[in-house]
């Protein structure tokens, strides 16, 4: 290098990127928490120090309770679904076929669109009345759904139609939040699948032709190479998708603006924004906020310790 | 069988899979497109799925009201039935009856539906993500090319620093950055809506990456040949990173482009709010008009779609490589 050690110029050069992320990226994480711990006025929020009180009246709020576990609902409804899918086509898709572009393309489409503009377009087609589920479930001769209106449990509403009942515990997440479940899927799929595509190409081919010599099977194939092969892969998508499930809010406000019925498709983000800009208690929310934080901050270090930053940030 | 048999008896299956999946993919976009282009009258009827043909009547206060054919009562007459009015039945010439299938005015009457117009949704969306994404470009720049190109105390710790805001979820921003803006008093202006995103550690990083990858000589050469700091990073560095950027200007304008929450807490008033807020706010106040709902939501697609159509490589390029959902 042929410039000096300490050289102060590249302060210039750092000043604009420092500025914006100090002041709205790194300091908020601070105020935040701050903000969580302190009790106030609007235009004063941080007054009286009140400790860990916001944090113990989390606990204590069912509200707070039915949003994570709606979360984890959507978790858990989203997640595994959506990486099935995903490896499935990218699994096609690696068979050396033609038009594996054009595929690509379609597949990714829903990924660049708006989501509030194709929640918009999942909305008519979850009408009760007109929407075209309902006319398909009828022309099957089967009785339609109340799709985003019902609060019913996936599982209740299933056991009812077979004529028998769950307990409670059992009713899994209400038929609302499962449509909304269904949108998500549809809309991520391609993203994971492009991820997995280009995971399923790093695999040396050497390794199917020396399988195929010894003459096994399609599925030792997948056993034994490319499902080992491909686990940071799939181990990067599986934290992903999840740190993107806990932070869903979008496609729940566009197709359930008030929390859906009985409140069932409100998410942590969904209760987050009520309480923040509904309801303004700004240090309530903020000790929210702070839960799913750390909540997707261990899934990140996760990501991190695990894949760290050999998988993705190829450039 | 034969080998050859086998494959293609294969390649087929996986087409046919891949085309049904790829069918299902398409189905919601070609649903909104068939929506937009129907009478209200035709959204409700529930079995027909491509615009029928439809007639039209001029009455006498010069409105165009959709009839419904009842019957032929001469060769060129018919009884006609006007819909979604309570009026006798007519008997009008056939002549006088337009005949439309596809409804193209959906668009211009959802476009004009609000306040102030769809126009100007579009010019606030188009105006905040095209300074986001330069801004964001050029801060990008020179920090990857401070990091990479210089020496200078506590390198290290404030990449690590910037590194550490990539784990930073947006939630917890909200709180704090909207308060931060209610005190500058920027709540509903465009600032409020660019300047936060004006960095983003992903193109600092991702740039990094690329300028790391780069011979030093051209930098020793330049710096010989007397170009200055400043001169070498534009006219040596910025045209020898161009996939990079393109890369990074597609992904920070898609993201601002796309973006919901952060306009929507940001903006009061009717003028600033950008596409996505606004088609937000037109479906909570026309929940049921499907057919205006459907245009909507197909003009604030397509400028994006067109444009993934034209360039998908760096769209899918790019998310792979940032790892990052738009």
């Amino acid at each position: 290098m042929s410039h000096n050690k300490k050289d102060y110029s590249a302060w210039w050069y750092l000043l604009p990127a420092t500025l914006v992320l100090l002041i709205f990226h790194i300091l908020p994480v601070i105020y935040s928490f701050l903000l969580s711990v302190h009790r106030g006025t609007l235009k004063h929020p941080i007054q009286h120090f009140i400790g860990a009180q916001n944090y113990l009246d989390l606990l204590e709020d069912s509200g707070f309770w039915e949003a994570m576990i709606n979360t984890v609902f959507f978790a858990l409804g989203s997640v595994p679904l959506g990486m099935f899918f995903a490896l499935l086509v990218a699994l096609l898709l690696n068979q050396k076929i033609k038009g594996l572009g054009i595929y690509r393309t379609v597949y990714y489409l829903p990924v660049i669109t708006s989501i509030a503009a194709v929640a918009l377009v999942w909305n008519w087609l979850f009408d009760v009345k007109f929407g075209l589920f309902n006319q398909l479930l009828k022309s099957f001769g089967m009785s339609p759904s109340q799709w985003l209106l019902e609060p019913r449990g996936i599982f209740e509403s299933m056991a009812q139609a077979m004529g028998f009942g769950l307990p409670d515990l059992l009713h899994g997440p209400s038929v609302a939040l499962c449509s909304i479940i269904v949108m998500s899927i549809w809309k991520g799929l391609g993203y994971n699948v492009v991820i997995f595509l280009a995971g399923l190409q790093n695999i040396p081919p050497s390794l199917y032709e020396a399988a195929d010599l010894d003459g096994a099977s399609v599925w030792q194939k997948f056993k034994h190479i490319t499902w080992p092969l491909l686990s940071p892969t799939t181990f990067f998508i599986f934290i992903m998708s999840t740190i993107h499930s806990f932070q869903v809010f979008v496609q729940i406000f566009m197709m359930t603006p008030f929390g859906g019925p009985e409140r069932s498709t409100v998410v942590a983000v969904f209760y987050l924004y009520e309480k923040a800009f509904k309801t303004f208690e700004f240090g309530y929310a903020s000790a929210l906020a702070y839960v799913v934080f750390l909540i997707i901050f261990i899934l990140t270090l996760l990501q991190r310790r695990y894949v760290g930053e050999r998988v993705h940030y190829g450039g | 069988m034969s080998r050859s048999l086998v494959r293609v008896v294969k390649s087929f299956l996986i087409h046919l899979l891949l085309i049904g999946g790829a069918f299902l993919m398409c189905f919601p976009f070609f649903w909104m497109l068939l929506t937009s282009f129907k009478s209200p009258a035709e959204v409700l009827e529930v079995d027909t799925w491509m615009p029928q043909p439809k007639y039209y009547l001029q009455t006498e206060a010069m409105e165009e009201v959709q009839v419904r054919i009842l019957r032929h009562v001469m060769q060129n007459t018919v009884e006609v039935e006007l819909l979604r009015k309570r009026e006798p039945l007519r008997q009008v010439l056939l002549s006088d009856l337009a005949t439309k299938t596809w409804l193209f005015s959906n668009y211009p009457k959802a476009w004009n539906k609000v306040q102030p117009s769809f126009g100007r949704y579009f010019f606030n969306s188009f105006l905040i993500a095209l300074l986001t994404t330069l801004g964001q470009v050029l801060t990008s720049i020179l920090a990857a090319y401070a990091f990479v190109y210089f020496e200078f105390p506590y390198k290290n710790a404030l990449f690590t620093l910037f590194l550490a805001t990539m784990m930073v979820p947006q939630e917890i921003l909200l709180i704090p950055n909207y308060l931060v803006l209610a005190n500058l008093g920027w709540i509903d202006t465009y600032a409020a809506m660019i300047v936060p995103w004006l960095a983003g550690v992903f193109g600092i990083f991702m740039l990094r990456q690329f300028f790391q990858q780069l011979p030093r000589e051209f930098y020793d050469a330049a710096v010989i040949d007397g170009c200055s700091r400043l001169g070498f990073l534009f006219r040596i560095l910025v045209p020898l990173s161009l996939p990079p950027i393109v890369t990074i200007t597609i992904f920070t304008f898609l993201g601002s482009w796309n973006s919901l929450l952060w306009p929507l807490i940001v903006t009061n008033s009717e003028h600033m709010r950008t596409i996505q807020v606004g088609l937000s706010y037109f479906a909570q106040s026309e929940g049921t008009e499907w057919e205006l709902l459907m245009a909507a939501s197909s003009f604030c697609i397509l400028p994006l779609v067109i444009a993934y159509f034209a360039a998908q490589r760096f769209f899918v390029e790019g998310d792979t490589a940032s790892g990052l959902k738009g």
